[in-house]
């Protein structure tokens, strides 16, 4: 049976997820309220903007229904503004994030929008070919706790993608690119 | 590392879908938007409403008050250049704006040409009132699209015709068969290949916003349920008596826009929106829209 993933569509590039997962067989919908989360094998929060996001999720009670979905176990895949959310700490940021990861999140690390850029990166969990990763006003992670791996690294050493038990994130859009890996990986692990 | 390439600019304006983008004149203002979670800031001297009835030409904005709006918000900020003014834009790019608006809100600097927008790593919104206008400024380099509408005067009348015009355009395309595809390019003086891939794909190649016009929680939805990928709202919001109230409630829709239950809630106690103009008193030659081609 088709795997039910709901994408938050709050705000930001939920279409493009939707696409995605629907290519690689799962039943992927749109969610923007908590009646919507029931009977979840997994979600997704998108890339847009953090600081829109948590305060429609605070706005409509989606914050604490997402903390205890996750504490019950419920797989979440979140990149970019998405990964900031999962964070347990975020650097310059006023609203709070919903925690459920053991990660430390600085946003808009590289600078503003002219420091945009892409690039190939070495993910060893997706095989020996490099992800072709886009970032956005991206952050990046800061620290990982106990149990989380980095998956992907830039040059530099900074890390940008992790998985820590059912939870996945990234800096980077794979989303906007034609690479199916980032998700099928996810689908692969609910 | 490739950095200003196509992907990141239009990227830039994917991540913004679904949000609502919002004039700010100064730090507080901004700081109001971020807090009522206004995805985007376009920072500006004046809005449009006051533009309108300041006249004058009306030019890029101080760059001290798009620093000062930079410093205070972690959202993108937006500033806006004149028609063809490329220097403006320049400058612009030199402060480290997250995205350039070309507008007809301003007093254009070229009538014949616009900003050949592939010369900056910065990305660029331009205005359209249909999809030949839309086709044409992608064709220059134009990461994403909104519809003008007739800005400042909040009334939603032009934006309505705009979006219709653009959806109509594209599904006139669509369904042609190929051989009428470059008289059809003709026609509506757009790129050839833009024209082919609207047919092949059925959609804009980038994202397209509604402008010029927005002043209720309605609107906004209207906007959305015609195919906008988000809204711009100018006056709308600090025009009106309560614009923290205003904004929040505008934010509200353009998430729920398809939840009447959700827009008759967030439309209750807002307070008088702004008082708005009926585009057939406005003279002629002071209309916003016709400005660019």
């Amino acid at each position: 049976m088709a795997k039910k993933v709901g994408v938050l569509a709050l705000q930001g590039a939920f279409i493009e997820h939707i696409r995605v997962l629907g290519e690689l067989g799962a039943e992927a919908f749109p969610v923007r309220l908590p009646g919507e989360l029931d009977g979840l094998d997994g979600l997704v929060i998108p890339g847009g903007e953090s600081t829109t996001m948590s305060r429609l999720m605070l706005d409509y009670h989606l914050t604490d229904r997402l903390r205890g979905l996750a504490r019950d176990g419920l797989p979440i895949m979140g990149t970019c503004a998405g990964m900031i959310l999962l964070a347990k700490r975020v650097m310059d940021m006023d609203v709070e994030p919903l925690g459920i990861m053991d990660i430390d999140v600085r946003r808009n690390a590289f600078g503003r929008q002219v420091d945009s850029f892409e690039i190939d990166i070495e993910m060893p969990a997706f095989g020996e070919t490099p992800f072709h990763a886009v970032f956005i006003r991206a952050p990046v992670i800061e620290r990982v706790g106990d149990g989380v791996e980095v998956l992907a690294r830039l040059p530099d050493g900074t890390a940008v993608a992790a998985r820590g038990g059912d939870m996945i994130c990234s800096s980077f859009h794979p989303e906007l690119t034609c690479d199916p890996r980032f998700h099928a990986y996810f689908l692969g692990a609910i | 590392m490739d950095k200003g390439t196509w992907t990141v600019k239009t990227g830039l304006a994917q991540m913004l879908k679904g949000g609502v983008i919002m004039d700010v004149v100064n730090p507080e203002q901004a700081r109001i938007a971020e807090e009522a979670g206004a995805c985007a800031v376009m920072a500006l001297e004046r809005v449009p409403a006051d533009i309108r009835a300041s006249g004058g030409v009306a030019r890029m904005a101080d760059p001290s008050i798009i620093v000062a709006i930079m410093g205070t918000v972690s959202i993108p900020v937006m500033a806006k250049c004149r028609i063809g003014h490329f220097v403006e834009a320049q400058v612009l790019q030199a402060l480290g704006v997250d995205f350039i608006d070309e507008s007809e809100v301003l007093t254009p600097a070229d009538e014949s040409h616009h900003v050949w927008k592939y010369d900056f790593n910065v990305p660029f919104v331009c205005g359209c009132r249909d999809l030949g206008e839309a086709l044409r400024r992608i064709g220059e380099g134009a990461a994403m699209i909104r519809t003008k509408g007739e800005a400042g005067t909040g009334n939603i009348v032009e934006a309505v015709r705009h979006m219709r015009a653009v959806t109509d355009g594209i599904r006139r395309i669509q369904g042609m068969p190929q051989d009428e595809l470059m008289a059809e390019a003709k026609a509506i003086g757009a790129p050839f290949e833009l024209v082919l891939e609207v047919h092949n794909t059925g959609r804009l190649p980038v994202v397209n916003f509604a402008a010029g016009g927005i002043a209720t929680p309605a609107d906004a939805a209207l906007m959305m349920q015609l195919g906008a990928d988000g809204v711009f709202v100018g006056s709308g919001v600090f025009k009106s008596q309560d614009p923290e109230e205003r904004a929040r409630a505008i934010v509200r829709a353009t998430t729920h826009y398809q939840d009447p239950d959700i827009l008759a809630e967030v439309s209750k106690g807002l307070g008088e929106a702004m008082r708005g103009l009926e585009i057939g008193t406005i003279p002629k030659e002071s209309l916003l829209s016709p400005r660019g081609w």
